[in-house]
Formats: structure tokens, sequence, C-alpha cells
């Protein structure tokens, strides 16, 4: 019950984003800084959620060490991405380091 | 597909209804046409947004929602980023209003898609704007901007193209939901094997390949610090001052004056914006 709440609420905000600007027309009028800044949203938004989930995945301080899969999958994936700008193979390469890290190298 | 025929008849009954001049001036069989032709325009973006669907349903059996709670939240959400972001507060005990604010600001960016597509779209029936405005996701924005802007803007520009981009995009998202639920389920182990990696791997591969300057990399490096030093804020408010944080270094270093940023806010208003290059889960 709680949770039909929460994702209506996800759905009815997402939905106002959208059609906002198809409703008000030419009323809504965004000047340029607002348009910079809404331009640096997508990246922040997703580091900041990446970052403390990799280097201190218990939540307990921080883990940077070779023994954090979760840190070496990370940085695997950022390689990847950084050298060919390629989605799935960067999915791939970072769960594959991931489970091999913890399957393998720290048993 | 028979869905499909079902919702794509429903705007066409309104507009018939209504007593706007003239608002489609297209034979059927055109509308028909320009329908398909936007499905089929969007098969690569919905190839793309499969794996991200699977990774969606297949995470949601890890956490506390039930599998209807994942499938409901694709049907109406429809927001790939929002869902993933959703899933990873819930899992960590945010309270519904960060989760809210959460998808308020990672979803802003779909007001600048609806600014650049509005000439095309502002002499439709209210109804019609409510519907494609709801379909808007990154994926579809990109197809309907490649589709108009070989058009002036105009009363004479269809928007069943963009109908057919949308609701492809849509139903696709429904399936590949229900395919990571229906595995997750099927597999209940997954979760013990640390399955949530697969989002920070997910967001990676969104991230990084828009780290083409020095202010976007200084935005990113400075909200994931903070929100790593700031985790301990309640309900996960620390997230949200990272975000900001991170903004306002970005719009600093695009400032005219500073040595990197010339050219960013010298941005037309007519340019469109960058679309996330990543399917499914920039959604």
């Amino acid at each position: 019950m709680n949770y039909v709440v929460l994702i209506l609420g996800m759905a009815l905000i997402t939905w106002l984003v959208r059609t906002a600007v198809f409703v008000l027309g030419e009323r809504l009028v965004f000047p340029p800084l607002v348009r910079t800044a809404l331009g640096f949203v997508p990246v922040t938004v997703l580091t900041a959620i990446i970052v403390p989930m990799a280097v201190s995945p218990h939540g307990q301080g921080a883990e940077l060490s070779w023994r954090n899969p979760q840190l070496v999958g990370a940085l695997a994936a950022v390689v990847v991405s950084a050298l060919t700008k390629r989605p799935l193979l960067t999915i791939a390469v970072g769960l594959g380091v991931f489970f091999l890290w913890q399957g393998v190298v720290l048993r | 597909m028979r869905a499909a025929a079902r919702y794509a008849v429903f705007p066409y009954q309104e507009d018939s209804l209504t007593t706007h001049p003239n608002p489609h001036p297209r034979p059927n069989p055109r509308r028909y046409a320009e329908f398909v032709a936007g499905a089929r325009d969007t098969i690569p973006m919905m190839v793309g947004a499969a794996p991200f669907g699977v990774i969606f349903g297949t995470l949601v059996t890890s956490g506390p929602l039930s599998l209807w709670h994942g499938q409901f939240m694709s049907l109406a959400v429809f927001a790939g980023s929002a869902q993933f972001i959703a899933l990873g507060l819930i899992a960590s005990h945010a309270s519904f209003a960060v989760i809210w604010a959460t998808t308020l600001i990672v979803n802003l960016r779909h007001v600048l898609y609806s600014a650049t597509l509005a000439p095309y779209v502002s002499h439709l029936p209210l109804r019609w704007r409510l519907v494609l405005g709801a379909l808007l996701t990154d994926e579809v924005f990109a197809v309907a901007w490649a589709h108009f802007r070989r058009h002036p803007p105009g009363d004479d520009v269809s928007p069943w193209h963009f109908l057919g981009s949308g609701l492809a995009m849509y139903l696709n998202w429904q399936l590949w939901t229900a395919v990571g639920l229906l595995f997750g389920a099927a597999f209940p182990g997954l979760q013990s094997l640390g399955l949530d990696f697969a989002m920070v791997a997910t967001f990676i591969a969104i991230v990084v390949p828009q780290l083409v300057a020095l202010r976007y990399l200084a935005a990113a490096v400075t909200a994931g610090a903070l929100a790593f030093f700031w985790q301990g804020w309640p309900y996960k408010l620390g997230l949200l001052g990272a975000v900001l944080a991170g903004v306002v270094v970005g719009v600093v270093l695009s400032r005219p004056g500073s040595p990197r940023g010339a050219s960013a806010t010298g941005q037309s208003p007519c340019k469109p914006p960058n679309v996330q290059r990543t399917a499914g889960a920039g959604q």
C-alpha cells in the first residue's frame, strides 16, 4: 500500500515534468542559467549514487582496498567506458570483474 | 500489438470530437504509415533498453518491493533512471519525500526535451499533448527530434510518428521489465551475489561518456565525493546536497569568463539539448 503511494507520486512528478512545457507553452521560459544547470543534473545525480555504493558498499566507512569487489568492478567499468564508450560492454566487463573478484580472487 | 492499436485509437477519437481547426489534414493511411515508421525508427533504442529493463526487473526481486510493484512502477512512471534510483533509495530506507525530490531532479532534463519539441506539438489538442508528454523519454525524444527537425514547425506536422515511437518504447519497457521480474523470481539466489552492482555498472556506462569536458568532470567529482562524505545525513538528504553542490560547480565553470567553459552558456536557445546516449536507464 505504502509503495503504491510512493510509485503514484513518482509517476505524477515525472508526468508533470514531461508535460509542463507542452501544456504551458510559451508562458514557460528558461533563463540560460537554468538551462546550463539542468545540463549538469544527470552526471551529478548518477555519480552521487555510484560513489558511496562502490566506496563503502556496507555503509560503514570507506573500503579503499583491493579486497572491495564493488570498487574493483567499478574501476574496471570506468576504464572500459572511457576507452570504448560502449554501454553494454561496460556493464558486461564491470559485472564480470565484480563476480570474478567476489567469487574467485577473494575466495 | 493489439494494445498499441487500441491506444493509438484513443487520441484519434479525441481529435474527431474536437472543434480544433483542422488538426490533422493528412488522410488516415498516412497516419498509420507514420505511426509504424515511428515505431520502426525506435527499434535500435528498444534493443538498447532491453537489458536495462531486465536488470531493473531483477533488482526489484532483490528488494522489499513485490513483483507487481515493479511492473506497476514501469507502467506508471516509465522513466528508467528514476526507477533505478528509487530502488536504491528504497533499499537504503530513504524517506518518500527524498525519493520524490530525487525523481524530480533526475527527470528535470525532460523539460529541455519538451521545450525543444514544443513548437511541433503546440497546435495539437490538449489530450494529445498530455499523452505525448507522458511518453517523452530520452530515446523517444531522440527519435522524435530527428523526425521533426526535417519539417518546419506548423499545423501540418503530424504527431503520429512521435506517438508510434513512444508507444513502441513503452511496450518494450513493460516487456523487458516483466522478463527481469520473472528471471529474478526464478533465481532467488541472485540477490546474495551482490546484484545491485549491476546498477553501479549501468550508471557508470551512462555517466563516463558524458564527461566530455572538465566542467562535467568537476561537477561529477564534487557530487560523488560529497555524496560519500555526507552519507550519514538523515533521509539521504546528503545525496541532494551533493547534487546541488555538483551542479553549482558545473555552472560556475560554465560562465563565459571561466577558463574552460566559454562555450557552455553561449548555447542558443534553439539548440537541442544533448540526449543521453545510453538506452534504457536514461529514460
